[in-house]
């Protein structure tokens, strides 16, 4: 395997900060493969390939975290169309209305500053 | 996974360290020390026959050179596999394999926490994950609550149910002296305490205490010219199927399938033959996911097989008779907690606890976000 000249991390957020949600997917598993690695699980092949996902999925599970201080917020795990999970939150509704099985599309979220961006969902109705 | 040969090794020594709020500026090594002090008394040994060191702690990076440098043990044979709570049984399984081999003919395993007295931040750091971080899940809590959320949704579990687990293990612990809760606590006490992570209330997750213990193991032609009762290891088996909860390959069956069934198959038992159940309840949710994934009820009638006080002290199946990590102790890794216990259990003399005529435990720990499961066997002497 030759020197990695960025490092998977670094590839997701590059497709981060063009509004695009990065994934890969490995040939020799026929998957997709999230979070981003330098091989493919269990085949070892470093054969993975980076694809942009249309950004539509489907909440799997869901909680309301209840802080000490602060609003209750959501975190959820998020099946992509594309063939993986992720966790995000779904905003823009109450986090006690997200629940299995809503219809989800992507949003880039950027904190500014140092912080990197990430991605959020929010509600995609007939999608 | 295991060749070791069923019974081969036997615990001879269990005890905790102080448990609770323990005193000021006591670390975690001091409180190995005392479970290891107080475990071999226990056995009717001392230091100097002591030759395996196993450990693990999330306040000392590398626990095993902390603990032999304390204890004065440079020659010891030593590991401190690290996977969360239930690194203790894996450390049982071990500790099985290297006695068997000759690699060192008294163990002890150990662990201590001061997570009460220093913060359960201080103890156990979270580590960054660019992938989760971002989200403020509230963990361990968030992941364990999106298993519980899922079981709901595709199983038809209730908050009552999940509550019936909290209320067994507290029937439990009021029959526990040791145990750090002392009042009665009812269904809707658990449904109506503060929420954290929904479904889960305070009343849904572990105790924030201070502890620690050490158990003694040997082989069991020495153990059996000992002064305890042995209890052997019967089977073991470990699955650990992922780290983070985005990757768990389903939020409702676990490890606990796999890890299970090698123990069972090594011990040569099944679950009717299982007397004394010690399931790692860290969550609510867990008691139901490891019942099912254990072989005691199908999959998906975790919650309906708890309802009605099934596993509490007037139920039929003793499950987490010391009264559990929910309401007994749980300093941050509770795995070897439940050895203990299951080795009471199995030598008698529980008191009120005490499960009559009891033979064969199961003892199952967890560790990380439902992530390492490992599951031990023990059994008194009508088993080998």
């Amino acid at each position: 395997m030759p020197s990695a000249s960025a490092s998977p991390l670094s590839i997701y957020n590059e497709h981060l900060k063009r509004g695009e949600l990065g994934y890969q997917f490995s040939p020799s598993l026929n998957k997709a493969v999230f979070y981003p690695r330098v091989i493919a699980p269990v085949t070892g092949a470093a054969d993975l390939e980076w694809r942009v996902s249309k950004g539509l999925g489907t909440v799997h599970a869901t909680t309301v975290v209840h802080p000490q201080q602060g609003a209750p917020y959501n975190v959820c795990l998020v099946d992509v169309d594309e063939g993986f999970r992720m966790m995000s939150r779904v905003e823009d509704i109450d986090p006690r209305d997200v629940k299995i099985g809503l219809r989800v599309k992507v949003r880039v979220h950027t904190p500014g500053g140092e912080e990197d961006p990430y991605p959020v969902f929010t509600p995609a109705e007939g999608a | 996974m295991s060749s070791v040969k069923r019974g081969s090794v036997a615990i001879v020594g269990a005890a905790e360290s102080d448990l609770g709020a323990v005193a000021a500026l006591m670390s975690p090594i001091d409180l190995m020390a005392q479970g290891i002090h107080r475990a071999l008394a226990d056995a009717g040994l001392t230091l100097k026959d002591v030759d395996g060191v196993f450990c693990a702690c999330t306040q000392a990076r590398t626990s095993a050179m902390s603990l032999v440098e304390y204890l004065g043990l440079p020659n010891a044979y030593t590991d401190s596999t690290i996977v969360g709570g239930s690194s203790f049984e894996i450390h049982v399984a071990h500790a099985h394999a290297a006695l068997e081999a000759g690699l060192c003919t008294v163990a002890v395993v150990a662990y201590g926490s001061t997570q009460r007295t220093v913060g359960r931040r201080a103890a156990s750091s979270r580590e960054f994950n660019p992938y989760e971080t971002p989200y403020r899940p509230f963990l361990p809590a968030s992941a364990y609550a999106m298993a519980a959320n899922r079981h709901m949704h595709e199983f038809g579990t209730t908050r009552e149910q999940m509550a019936e687990v909290a209320v067994a293990a507290r029937e439990w612990a009021l029959l526990n002296p040791a145990a750090w809760e002392k009042n009665p606590l009812s269904i809707a006490d658990v449904l109506n305490a503060r929420p954290i992570s929904d479904p889960f209330t305070v009343r849904d997750i572990c105790l924030v205490t201070d502890g620690g213990g050490a158990i003694v193991l040997t082989t069991a032609d020495r153990a059996r010219g000992m002064q305890q009762q042995p209890v052997y290891v019967l089977g073991s088996g470990q699955s650990i199927t992922h780290a983070s909860i985005t990757s768990m390959p389903d939020l409702t069956h676990t490890g606990a399938i796999e890890s299970g069934a090698q123990a069972y198959r090594a011990a040569g038992l099944t679950p009717a033959d299982i007397d004394v159940l010690a399931l790692y309840d860290a969550f609510t949710i867990n008691t139901i996911l490891f019942l099912e994934d254990l072989g005691f009820c199908p999959k998906g009638e975790g919650g309906r097989f708890v309802e009605g006080g099934r596993i509490g002290p007037k139920g039929d199946l003793a499950v987490n008779t010391n009264g559990g990590g929910l309401s007994y102790c749980h300093p941050g890794m509770y795995g070897l907690f439940l050895l203990i216990e299951a080795v009471r259990q199995l030598r008698g003399g529980c008191g009120q606890r005490q499960v009559a005529e009891a033979q064969a435990a199961i003892v199952h720990g967890n560790g990380g976000v439902l992530s390492a499961q490992a599951t031990v066997i023990l059994g008194g002497p009508a088993t080998v």
